[in-house]
């Protein structure tokens, strides 16, 4: 084939790629709206959304239609331009994360290496660290163009506790990076395929149990779901930093905070458990079949990840904003700091 | 094509669903505009006084902590990576940096920066409070 011909190639299947994550991912975004009120529903002993199609399958769609048609305000006080792109800051960093995460290993078929990622990034976890860092700036944005007093003190809180669980959460990376030796996601999964003293899979959740549970702290807060979610606790702001949003733009903060959460599910599979593997399986000498088996174990273990979500939301309570603070900075962060000092000297003296 | 050029592509389509959505909304929807849905939210209420109100400047020491430790931890990301090819001399340097880290974190705590509740100040020419 031509050189021409092969960019074509690539270009192609690039698009079809991308079609195929925003696809999926948009209709799982759907998806967990409705899951996350059937879900919650059944913790309380009720029945939750089941009246529109088939066990409520089609209220998403329905929800959809009535976010399509409301009326669009914007309040004659707030500032228009600010106002106006302050959803689009929340919106696209959650979608963009999607475009490094592997969901499966490299395979090769009629001559051409096909990757089970969008972009094989060299820097692919700062790429996600700078995007979810982004979605401070919409939430601080929206607060304040809105010029209304109660998404002020929603963005407000909602912006210092972001950045305070940011810290935690790019220190407990750091520890997994030390033993992968690499930021590129696909090695890093690849890393953990392998088996620890033959028989424990080596994820790194064995390796650094610490880490997982401050990374997994720390994104519940980033994403303000509960017992986080202080920017927007009903009975007090009302709605937090979106209280003046309406129509499409209200529904691109809640496409992007549940696209968050997708991420920081996707996330913790790939930092964490493995990825794509499946354990004591080796995908890639199963061809077509092996690549199946990767997708279903992601998506399993991600689907798990989601669920716990939804399963903290009902366990736990709120936690008081000084509570909040002090979890952040003075035990999840010095425990960062142990953690990534604990692995060190573990690897300097005992490898 | 490599992979930053893949990554502006797939935010030029998440630009153009996201566009083509708002697009779509704007020729659905009714519009019955009057002055009184364009007024701030407060309740129902007229609004009272300004709405860039006072707020407590912890947030704004918080914001200052968090830059200077998120450009720590930004150094520490290539030597994370690095780390297995240099073993000893990479752990005592970065030792030496953490526990600088540390002591700011040591002094910040000491100041009572990180409390997000204080204690009253107690001066001395203010009349005590009932019950002290």
């Amino acid at each position: 084939m031509t050189q021409t011909g092969n960019i074509i190639l690539d270009v192609v299947i690039i698009v079809i790629k991308i079609v195929i994550v925003l696809g999926v991912n948009l209709t799982i975004v759907a998806y967990l709206t409705l899951a996350e009120r059937r879900v919650s529903a059944f913790m309380q002993d009720r029945l939750g959304p089941n009246r529109v199609g088939p066990a409520g399958l089609l209220q998403p769609i329905a929800d959809g239609i009535k976010f399509f048609t409301k009326e669009e305000i914007i309040p004659a006080q707030s500032s228009k331009l600010i106002y106006l792109m302050a959803p689009s800051f929340v919106l696209f960093p959650a979608f963009l994360t999607y475009a490094v995460i592997p969901v499966g290993p490299t395979f090769s078929a009629w001559g051409y290496s096909f990757q089970m990622e969008i972009a094989n990034l060299n820097i692919g976890i700062l790429y996600i660290l700078a995007l979810t860092s982004f979605v401070v700036y919409g939430v601080v944005l929206a607060g304040w163009s809105s010029n209304s007093k109660y998404p002020l003190i929603g963005g407000l809180r909602s912006a210092a506790q972001m950045i305070s669980y940011e810290l935690p959460l790019g220190l407990s990376i750091i520890g997994v990076l030390m033993i992968v030796g690499s930021l590129r996601l696909s090695e890093i999964v690849n890393f953990q395929t392998h088996l620890l003293w033959g028989f424990l899979p080596r994820w790194n959740v064995v390796l650094q149990p610490l880490g997982f549970l401050i990374f997994l702290i720390a994104a519940f807060a980033e994403s303000n779901r509960l017992p986080f979610d202080m920017a927007e606790a009903e009975p007090e702001l009302v709605g937090g930093y979106h209280t003046e949003y309406g129509s499409m733009k209200f529904a691109s903060f809640m496409l992007g905070e549940y696209a968050g959460m997708i991420t920081s599910a996707a996330l913790m599979t790939t930092l964490f458990f493995g990825g794509w593997d499946f354990p004591w399986v080796n995908e890639s000498a199963l061809g077509v079949w092996g690549i199946l088996l990767a997708v279903i174990a992601f998506s399993l273990k991600t689907g798990f990840f989601l669920f716990l979500y939804l399963w903290v939301r009902w366990t736990l309570p709120r936690f008081r904003y000084d509570q909040l603070m002090r979890l952040g900075w003075k035990i999840l962060l010095p425990l960062a700091l142990v953690n990534i000092v604990v692995t060190a000297i573990v690897m300097a003296f005992l490898a | 094509m490599t992979g930053f050029y893949i990554v502006l592509l797939f935010l030029l389509t998440g630009i153009f669903i996201a566009g083509m959505s708002l697009a779509v909304s704007r020729i659905l929807q009714t519009r019955k505009a009057y002055p009184e849905k364009y007024i701030s939210y407060e309740c129902g209420e007229l609004p009272a006084g300004e709405s860039w109100i006072q707020f407590n400047n912890r947030f704004y020491i918080i914001a200052l902590i968090f830059i200077i430790f998120d450009v720590e931890v930004l150094f520490m990301f290539p030597w994370a990576v690095v780390f297995d090819e240099y073993g000893l001399l990479a752990f005592v340097e970065m030792l030496i940096f953490i526990v600088i880290l540390l002591v700011g974190l040591a002094y910040v705590w000491a100041k009572g920066d990180l409390n997000w509740i204080k204690p009253r100040p107690q001066l001395a020419h203010l009349p005590k409070e009932k019950g002290e």
